[in-house]
């Protein structure tokens, strides 16, 4: 009895470490600036081809966005959904025209289970977002990113919170950049309401999304 | 040659594709120059033959891989409210009309078309209203959507980040 009382504690002690050390990650004031210290290894979220709101869609958008990042942000790993071969095509084309204006040019691609199609069910999202989950901390944990940089396809959720874990252990401090869609003009995306508490920079695309989540950076449209 | 394009996305919306093709729609368009009306019809039941409608040279199609091609070449788009279809109407500067489907409900991709109707982006309407609209717009009131700018976002993250 007494043995499982100790598990008992020793459970519990170790989830109010984790919640703590939760607490300090999240809440630690956005003063570390990997960018003093030389490139930036930054992680790609980049999404399928959405159907729902697709100007090409998730990876289209991000593309934009790293195409206006300087050479600075390198090593550059793209992780997609397995299933999405469109993505892939886009992601060598961008790549190998950045590759023109900076000969050290360095990406990879890596592939994680989807965690959530569109119009899936709640329930089975779950069960398929913990399976992602499985196969972002392994990647996560090797590639060890500066910053996670996403868009809301279903796959950052786990990605994001691998990275969240690196820093609760104290491996290595993550920083997660999220950019809200442009459809989303008064509320947010699933993906979005799940990373608002835990990303470091959150940006929105409408000054009334602004209005309603004080953290949230608005600098206009941005893709 | 004046071209009107009409497109659905990946959804279906047969009555706007019934409104469009109906000869008070088609009086209206003609009325106001167009003489080619474009269709894309999705996953519509509706797919309407070429010489369905007499007065206008009519071309129809469920999907392509790209209409981009199709949007340079219009002069007006009518589109449903879905975000993607509007955003490439606007980012190939065309004027647009968005024709709402009331019979989606609490649709959150309503959000933006209205969004985008309020800032004056683009003309709002349904299917019961679509023929009154044709006759009675005015395109010289829509502003240009102007491009994102995703050097803002670069410049912001260099400077919190700390790249020299």
């Amino acid at each position: 009895m007494a043995f499982l009382e100790g598990v008992v504690f020793a459970v519990l002690l170790i989830c109010l470490l984790f919640i703590i050390r939760l607490y300090i990650v999240v809440k630690s004031e956005p003063k570390y600036k990997p960018g003093t210290k030389g490139p930036i290894a930054v992680l790609v979220v980049a999404g399928s081809v959405c159907l729902v709101c697709s100007l090409g869609g998730h990876t289209t958008e991000i593309l934009r966005l790293m195409e206006s990042l300087s050479a600075a942000y390198a090593p550059r790993h793209y992780v997609i959904a397995d299933t999405d071969k469109m993505s892939e095509e886009k992601i060598c084309t961008f790549e190998s025209s950045k590759q023109h204006s900076d000969s050290e040019s360095q990406f990879t691609i890596c592939r994680i289970p989807r965690s959530r199609e569109v119009h899936q069910s709640w329930s089975s999202s779950v069960v398929s977002t913990l399976n992602a989950l499985w196969y972002s901390l392994p990647l996560v944990f090797r590639l060890r990113p500066d910053m996670v940089l996403c868009n809301g396809p279903g796959t950052c959720v786990p990605l994001c919170v691998a990275g969240l874990l690196l820093g609760i252990l104290g491996m290595k401090k993550v920083l997660i950049v999220y950019v809200e869609s442009i459809c989303r003009v008064h509320s947010l995306s699933l993906s979005g309401k799940i990373l608002y508490p835990i990303s470091d920079y959150f940006f929105v695309q409408w000054s009334s999304l602004r209005d309603k989540y004080p953290k949230s950076i608005f600098l206009g449209r941005i893709v | 040659m004046k071209t009107v394009f009409v497109t659905v996305g990946t959804t279906s919306f047969d009555e706007l594709i019934e409104r469009i093709t109906s000869s008070e729609a088609v009086q209206a368009l003609k009325a106001r120059g167009y003489e080619r009306l474009v269709l894309q019809v999705g996953r519509g039941s509706l797919l309407p033959a070429a010489d369905s409608c007499p007065h206008i040279t009519l071309e129809a199609f469920r999907f392509k891989d790209s209409i981009a091609d199709d949007m340079k070449q219009a002069d007006l788009v009518i589109s449903h409210a879905g975000a993607g279809s509007c955003l490439e109407a606007l980012g190939a500067g065309k004027p647009l009309l968005v024709v709402v489907n009331d019979k989606l409900m609490n649709n959150h991709q309503l959000e933006l078309a209205k969004q985008l109707h309020m800032d004056s982006h683009l003309l709002y309407c349904t299917c019961s209203t679509l023929t009154e609209t044709l006759t009675t717009m005015d395109l010289s009131v829509l502003q240009p959507f102007l491009p994102g700018q995703p050097k803002n976002f670069a410049n912001f993250l260099d400077k919190a980040l700390g790249v020299q």
